[in-house]
């Protein structure tokens, strides 16, 4: 094999494209980690829902693209907002292992309820945008989707980064997420806090599941699992808990998956991911940007 | 201004404070003091709402507050300063004045500044991550965080622990100076030497009971205080 610049900027574009998919998943498990102290192992299927929602609304509803992304991102916002209220808000003060087993069950009960009403059969998300492809020079051609994908992701992470630090919204989330009790004395509405986390989390997770959809076309109940895992994964990565480290977590998963897959092994792709993931936490247990702060007394 | 009546608290099985009953009236500094284990802090988590009594009433310029949930009593116009400061310490010490204004609809230069008068300390350090401060500074910075609101009543819980002497002594100072513009205090102390010098009344508890009451200068004359808690 040759090796050619173009080809690795090429698998470098698709990396990022991939990782800020990743990006976006991860964002909504380390903001619900870092609030409510919790993994919420149903927000993959978060994703899985929000394509099933775009494919209801665009190729059944016949509504207008962008009409079919809203309702999707609505729906999936309120979709974490009912979650967290049934599911979890019950178990507040429960021990985390119960809640982390009500979290794989809601996970479980979303792919089967999409399997009752979708059937196991994958269904195709049609095209959304016609989206012409960016050619650099005569060798670098770059999807329409894979910059839209960029894009998208850049703008939102953004828009998230001066939400959290700029707004008194944004700053009452960190302050949850810190000290729930101080919080409260402060007048903060701790569990309304905690629904709009998941609301937003939840939002994120249907973009990504639009990009994913644009991008991957197919979609089956189990469609959120593996991004899901690969989300988690590049949130720990990056530090749970962390903004910077959800989306730097996520970029650089994605890079690597896609370079080991053009260069050392497809079938190893997910070996050499996860490999690095352990690499990195036996140097860095709290993961690339996760802090450690020691209480003073 | 704050009426406690006939608080029961239980921590599980534990029968935590018995039968409290105290007063604060509006301009008094009032101590609560008492060995470590007596219920001191359980009564003002109580009073904030963060634990629930069984039995009784709290009642705040004639409103029941009992059941009120534990962020909307700084509505009302009461702040607590909790036992170990609870700054947020991941972020700066001027965005935990700005959570202190939480329940604001704006948060106020002129507030800001009142407190960076108050402890300038906090102005040359404003940009700094809490985390990074010393232990006096961040008793400074949750006094001034609880005072962003306006409170009519400041609950300090034990805001000397763990301070150097001289430390200690400013924040006694600073306790005066705020109740000098016009906050009513509620003080929870084990420095019971200094409380009860600065309190106009104050209560004593035992074993989550109130044996004594009376004025700071009375308590602090007692022989049974003197030889419990002032060393003789």
């Amino acid at each position: 094999m040759v090796f050619k610049v173009t080809n690795l900027i090429v698998t470098l574009i698709q990396g990022l494209s991939l990782g800020s998919i990743y990006a976006l998943i991860a964002l909504g498990y380390t903001m619900v980690y870092g609030i409510a102290k919790m993994l919420n192992f149903a927000h993959g299927d978060v994703i899985m829902v929000g394509a099933y929602m775009i494919y209801t609304t665009v190729a059944l509803g016949k509504c207008p693209s962008i009409l079919g992304i809203v309702i999707s991102i609505i729906f999936s916002a309120l979709l974490g907002i009912i979650i967290e209220f049934l599911a979890y808000k019950p178990l507040r003060r429960a021990p985390s292992l119960s809640v982390l087993i009500t979290a794989i069950g809601v996970s479980y009960f979303l792919q089967n309820l999409a399997l009752l009403i979708f059937k196991s059969d994958p269904k195709s998300i049609p095209t959304l945008f016609n989206l012409p492809p960016l050619h650099i020079g005569d060798k670098i051609t770059v999807s329409g989707e894979t910059l839209f994908t960029l894009g998208i992701t850049v703008v939102l992470m953004i828009a998230l980064t001066l939400f959290i630090n700029k707004t008194k919204l944004g700053k009452a989330m960190r302050a949850v997420s810190e000290d729930k009790d101080a919080a409260m004395l402060m007048g903060i509405n701790v569990n309304r806090t905690i629904s709009i986390t998941f609301a937003i989390g939840s939002a994120l997770a249907a973009f990504a599941s639009l990009c994913y959809g644009m991008s991957y076309t197919y979609i089956k109940p189990t469609t959120g699992s593996m991004p899901g895992i690969k989300a988690f994964t590049a949130a720990v990565f990056g530090g749970i808990g962390s903004v910077p480290g959800a989306m730097l977590g996520g970029i650089m998963l994605g890079v690597i998956e896609k370079l080991s897959m053009a260069y050392i092994s497809t079938q190893f792709t997910d070996a050499i991911v996860f490999g690095v993931l352990i690499l990195v936490l036996v140097i860095k247990p709290t993961g690339l940007l996760g802090k450690k702060i020691n209480e003073k007394v | 201004m704050l009426k406690v009546d006939n608080l029961n608290v239980y921590y599980g099985k534990i029968h935590a404070i018995r039968d409290v009953s105290f007063e604060v009236n509006t301009g008094e500094i009032v101590s609560l003091i008492g060995a470590n284990g007596a219920g001191k802090t359980t009564t003002l988590h109580t009073v904030s709402g963060l634990l629930r009594s069984t039995t009784g009433s709290i009642t705040f310029d004639e409103k029941d507050i009992s059941h009120l949930e534990p962020h909307k009593l700084i509505k009302y116009g009461i702040a607590h300063v909790p036992e170990g400061r609870h700054v947020f310490l991941q972020m700066t010490v001027l965005e935990n004045l700005e959570m202190g204004a939480f329940s604001m609809n704006k948060v106020l230069k002129e507030d800001i500044e009142r407190v960076y008068d108050l402890f300038p300390r906090l102005k040359e350090r404003k940009s700094q991550v809490a985390g990074t401060l010393s232990g006096g500074e961040q008793q400074m910075l949750a006094m001034g965080r609880a005072i962003m609101s306006h409170p009519k009543l400041l609950m300090l819980d034990e805001p000397s622990m763990g301070l150097s002497p001289i430390l200690v002594d400013q924040i006694f100072s600073i306790i005066k100076d705020l109740h000098s513009i016009g906050t009513t205090i509620l003080l929870v102390e084990q420095n019971a030497g200094k409380a009860l010098k600065i309190s106009d009344r104050a209560y004593v508890l035992e074993s989550g009971r109130i044996v004594l009451s009376g004025t700071g200068k009375e308590l602090s004359e007692s022989p049974e205080i003197k030889k419990a808690y002032l060393g003789g």
